[in-house]
């Protein structure tokens, strides 16, 4: 039984990873600004109806394209909506959209990945040449096909955003599977008889949730530009709705006009909220890729 | 008294005259160096105090396990250190210099020119984009030589450390060597300013035993030609031993004991080294003399507050002394020093493992376990066949352990991954287990043939999964393999870990959080869950300290005694192979070369390459064996030698019958199976017989 004590104590060196990668996140300014910015515009869409001083939607037609000024922090549109309520609750079409979408598309593209690169061979290779195919042609432009296709909608946006997506998240985590099916983890489940179900969700995805993790943010930055862009181009969030996307659409003819006010700030919304989700995904990576 | 008096004779034995006790004009003197590394604004200790010298050519080698500091030492002395580090106190002098005092222009001198270093892994020395010869020509460009002179002298170089193609070489990129010929080229390029000390980290830790000795013999020849002094760090005392005049033993980052290897080894002086010398399998010793011994318990964390002796909490002759008051270096006979109070019967340490000796449960009659006919593996590798495993036909017993041994790229990998069914053999084989035959794929195997045979690998890191918990990768392989749930898996997980010693505290940590011995118990647990028949263990203590491989080999020995399971027993190191394997079968190019009992093909007459591998094998002492080495790696195996595979490298190669005619692997003796042309008697006639098991050293006389 001296064995027995040998080597039992556990290392009190050795934390549990996840609270040492909290702590690291919590340490790193790029992760933290980002969760900021990011916060901020998550609160917008939550309660943005409650936070803003004028009624987002209601049009002022004495008080068409005013500059900035107190009563209109932003000025107002072509129709005398107040800009800066506009850009408030603005944010919820977007973080309703690019989030889900993101979300659908890491699910199925997950799944692909984890299918491809668990059993390789003849499935890899007929399913990384369709995803090959999808990436060979512009998001938009397929983005715009689907849309015309299904009819444009919130549901249908959502859909084909995370659609488009699947392909690029599909790639990153077969890579990350492949290096983790040579682990020696994987032999010993197959000298249980382990289903490639069980192997591929319960054995091999938690290893590599990390990348899944870092993909996600990245691709939620890339999703809301793609949001944004679609219905700028008439093809994503439906008039009236205050998007910002579509803000821009509706408002960018009278930039000629030196009225610049009604396009910069949604577009400069825009800007502020894809840098604060990358600054995330940026931190994310850096704590799980070191 | 008695053995004291024994031990001081011995010294006065093993010691040279010359350099008793006085300093010579040394090349590197580390002078109490201590250093910490700082961690979230905090110092923690990691190297605690260590002095040593080296002498103008002369050898020294520094013993420890992982995480005793000794790589921090190498570094040290260039001052290649990490940004955290932090230097408490001490000096180190290369040539008189202090190298903490140097500025950067002098360090760059002197890493250039005094100094160099090689290090365990030569592929991640070299790089990879550049060819050989411009990349050693380089280090004669650095000061100042033209591309063509540069070029020769390169060429010269690699003359030097006896490389026989030396223009094929140059023109070649790293990848496409192996790793002792990478290894050479680097010892090139670390010797191409012909520095005044040269520092091997672990030098040959990944190489193969026979290229290793190669490589040990060529640092020798070199030290004698160029004059340099040597720092050989390593983890393997018997390689040190006999590669250095000194040794000084390294843990928990204090050097310990200290003194020449001959009086280290055969008279330690410090009970960590009794023990460490104790924990390794003596040369021919079997499970049949008696369990390993072990040091319990772990070595200090980094950062720890050691107010008294570093090693009193592991020690078996520990006083109150030894935990209050750090013990001064105490000078003994002979220039040695050691860091304890009981210094003078530190070869009294009780014995740990106080087992019962362990027969063997193997049955040389009746029906075998496994039998394996005619079993071939070819692998395609760019469209041509390459064959892994040949016509190998092999019967395991019920209840012995059978020793795979072999170089890497020999098939034995190959041969458990058939037999284990993740890679089907070619058509033609039959491998039958109690009688009935075994399906090449797993997936076609039914329960019971999964259940019987189960393997544990050689990385615990990698084959556990770093996600799930200890409980659940133990009760998983209950639920798969047998069947069990709930209340009746519990029991059973419990009673699993309390066979394989895991206290049950451990089940509800991650692997993450558990050291490597115990990370390998788990591993352990998990194969022995489905009650299987034969286990196959490929490397399982390869990549574990020795106290801690002492213990797992202790456990392997202890669960076959009480269980009767058989096991496939794979590795590249022999003592291991030797202390755990009732017989043993030699692979050389996926072929059997001899089949016999363990005793039998130690002690010879045996196959030349059975001669050759334990011949490279390093050993404490008492060698009174013939070194033979066996020149060149080990022939691609795509295109194999024709007539006997060996005779491109054979020791005992006889003529034209080897080149043209394979030999059968035929019966030389009862139970003794040697694929040579030589009769058994020339080759017993040619093989002097191994040495006698040498004795435990500092185990108190009986």
């Amino acid at each position: 039984m001296a064995t027995a004590i040998d080597e039992l104590v556990a290392l009190p060196a050795r934390q549990v990873a996840r609270r040492e990668r909290l702590r690291l996140l919590w340490h790193s300014p790029t992760f933290l600004l980002g969760l900021v910015v990011v916060a901020f515009w998550v609160l917008c869409a939550l309660v943005g109806r409650l936070l803003v001083p004028h009624d987002p939607y209601l049009p002022d037609l004495l008080s068409r394209l005013k500059p900035p000024s107190a009563a209109h922090w932003f000025g107002t549109d072509d129709i005398g909506r107040d800009v800066f309520s506009r850009v408030i609750v603005g944010a919820r079409g977007i973080l309703t959209v690019a989030p889900l979408a993101t979300l659908l598309g890491t699910v199925a593209g997950t799944s692909i990945g984890l299918v491809a690169g668990y059993f390789r061979g003849i499935v890899d290779e007929v399913l990384m040449r369709v995803v090959d195919a999808f990436l060979a042609v512009p998001v938009v432009i397929t983005g715009m096909l689907g849309l015309v296709a299904l009819g444009p909608s919130t549901a249908t946006l959502i859909l084909v955003i995370g659609f488009v997506f699947t392909p690029l998240i599909a790639r990153t985590v077969r890579a990350a599977v492949l290096a983790e099916r040579e682990m020696e983890y994987v032999q010993a489940g197959r000298l249980r008889k382990e289903n490639a179900l069980y192997m591929m969700f319960v054995e091999i995805l938690p290893n590599v949730l990390g990348p899944v993790l870092v993909e996600f943010t990245v691709r939620l930055g890339y999703a809301i530009f793609a949001t944004a862009t679609l219905s700028f181009l008439g093809f994503g969030i439906q008039p009236p709705a205050a998007d910002w996307g579509l803000n821009l659409h509706d408002q960018y003819i009278y930039l000629t006009g030196g009225l610049w006010w009604p396009v910069l700030f949604p577009a400069l919304a825009i800007a502020t909220l894809v840098v604060g989700v990358n600054l995330l995904a940026d931190g994310l990576a850096q704590v799980y890729e070191r | 008294m008695d053995s004291s008096k024994a031990s001081n004779a011995g010294i006065a034995r093993s010691v040279p005259p010359a350099s008793v006790g006085e300093v010579r004009d040394s090349v590197l003197e580390v002078d109490d160096f201590r250093l910490a590394f700082q961690v979230r604004g905090r110092d923690r200790n990691a190297i605690r105090g260590v002095s040593f010298s080296v002498g103008r050519n002369d050898s020294y080698g520094l013993v420890g396990e992982s995480g005793c500091g000794k790589s921090t030492v190498a570094l040290a002395i260039v001052k290649y250190l990490p940004r955290n580090a932090h230097i408490q106190s001490g000096a180190i002098r290369v040539n008189g210099a202090d190298v903490f005092q140097m500025g950067n222009a002098e360090l760059r001198r002197l890493r250039a020119t005094t100094v160099s270093m090689v290090y365990q892994n030569p592929g991640a020395a070299l790089n990879p984009a550049i060819r050989v010869g411009d990349q050693v020509a380089e280090t004669f460009r650095v000061s100042g030589s033209h591309r063509a002179e540069a070029l020769a002298r390169a060429r010269a170089m690699l003359v030097k450390v006896q490389i026989s193609d030396p223009d094929g070489v140059m023109r070649r990129y790293p990848h496409q060597l192996s790793g002792g010929m990478q290894q050479r080229v680097v010892i090139a390029m670390a010797l191409a300013h012909n520095p005044a000390l040269l520092i091997l980290d672990e030098p040959t830790t990944g190489l193969d035993a026979t290229v290793e000795a190669e490589v040990l013999d060529l640092i020798v020849a070199l030290r004698k030609e160029f004059g340099i002094s040597i720092l050989l760090i390593s983890h393997n005392l018997g390689l040190v031993a006999r590669m250095c005049r000194r040794i000084g033993v390294l843990y928990a980052g204090r050097l310990v004991e200290e003194g020449s290897s001959d009086a280290v080894l055969s008279d330690p002086r410090h009970p960590y080294t009794v023990g460490l010398l104790r924990a390794v399998p003596r040369w021919g010793t079997s499970k049949s003399h008696g369990l390993l011994d072990t040091i319990p318990g772990l070595p200090p964390a980094i950062g720890a507050n050691i107010p008294g002796c570093v090693f009193a909490d592991r020690c078996g002759l520990v006083q109150d002394i030894c935990q209050q008051q750090e013990p001064q270096l105490f000078e003994l006979d002979g220039g040695r020093t050691s860091r304890c109070f009981f210094h003078e019967k530190a070869h009294l340490l009780p014995t740990v493992e106080a087992g019962p000796k362990i027969a063997s449960r193997a049955l040389a009659v009746g029906a075998p376990l496994v039998r394996v006919e005619h079993l071939s593996k070819t692998f395609r590798q760019d469209g041509h066949p390459v064959k892994g495993v040949v016509d190998v036909s092999l019967s395991i017993r019920p209840g012995e352990a059978l020793g795979l041994v072999g170089e890497s790229g020999s098939g034995k990998t190959t041969l458990a991954r058939v037999l284990l069914g993740l890679t089907p053999p070619d058509a033609g084989a039959t491998i039958d287990i109690e009688g009935k035959a075994l399906r090449p794929q797993i997936s076609d195997r039914p329960d019971d043939q999964i259940r019987a045979l189960q393997m544990v690998f050689q990385n615990p890191g990698g084959s556990l999964n770093r996600r799930h918990s200890v409980r659940r990768i133990i009760g998983r392989a209950l639920t798969r393999l047998i069947g069990l749930a709930g209340r009746a898996r519990e029991q059973r997980i419990l009673e699993l870990a309390q066979s394989v010693r895991l206290d049950r505290a451990l089940l509800d940590l991650w692997p993450v959080q558990l050291s490597g011995g115990l990370k390998q118990r788990v591993a352990i647990a998990r194969a022995f869950a489905g009650e299987p028949r034969l286990v196959i263990a490929d490397e399982p203590t390869s990549a574990l300290d020795v106290s801690v491989q002492a213990a797992i080999l202790n456990l392997l020995v202890k669960l076959q005694a009480d269980k009767g399971v058989t096991y496939l027993f794979i590795s590249h190191d022999l003592g291991v192979v030797r202390y755990l394997s009732d017989r043993i079968a030699v692979l050389y190019l996926g072929r059997l070369m001899e089949v016999g009992d363990a005793e039998t093909v130690f002690q010879g007459p045996h196959h030349p390459y059975t001669e050759a591998l334990l011949s490279a094998a390093p050993i404490l002492k008492g060698e009174t064996r013939e070194r033979i080495r066996l020149h060149g790696e080990i022939p691609n195996a795509s295109a194999p030698p024709s007539g006997c595979v060996f005779h491109t490298r054979c020791p005992r190669f006889i003529g034209d019958i080897c080149v043209k005619e394979e030999p059968p692997l035929a019966e030389q003796e009862p139970g003794h199976f040697i694929r040579c042309h030589h009769p058994i008697e020339e080759l017993r006639r040619m093989q002097r017989p191994a040495p006698a098991p040498a004795t435990v050293p500092g185990e108190p006389s009986r």
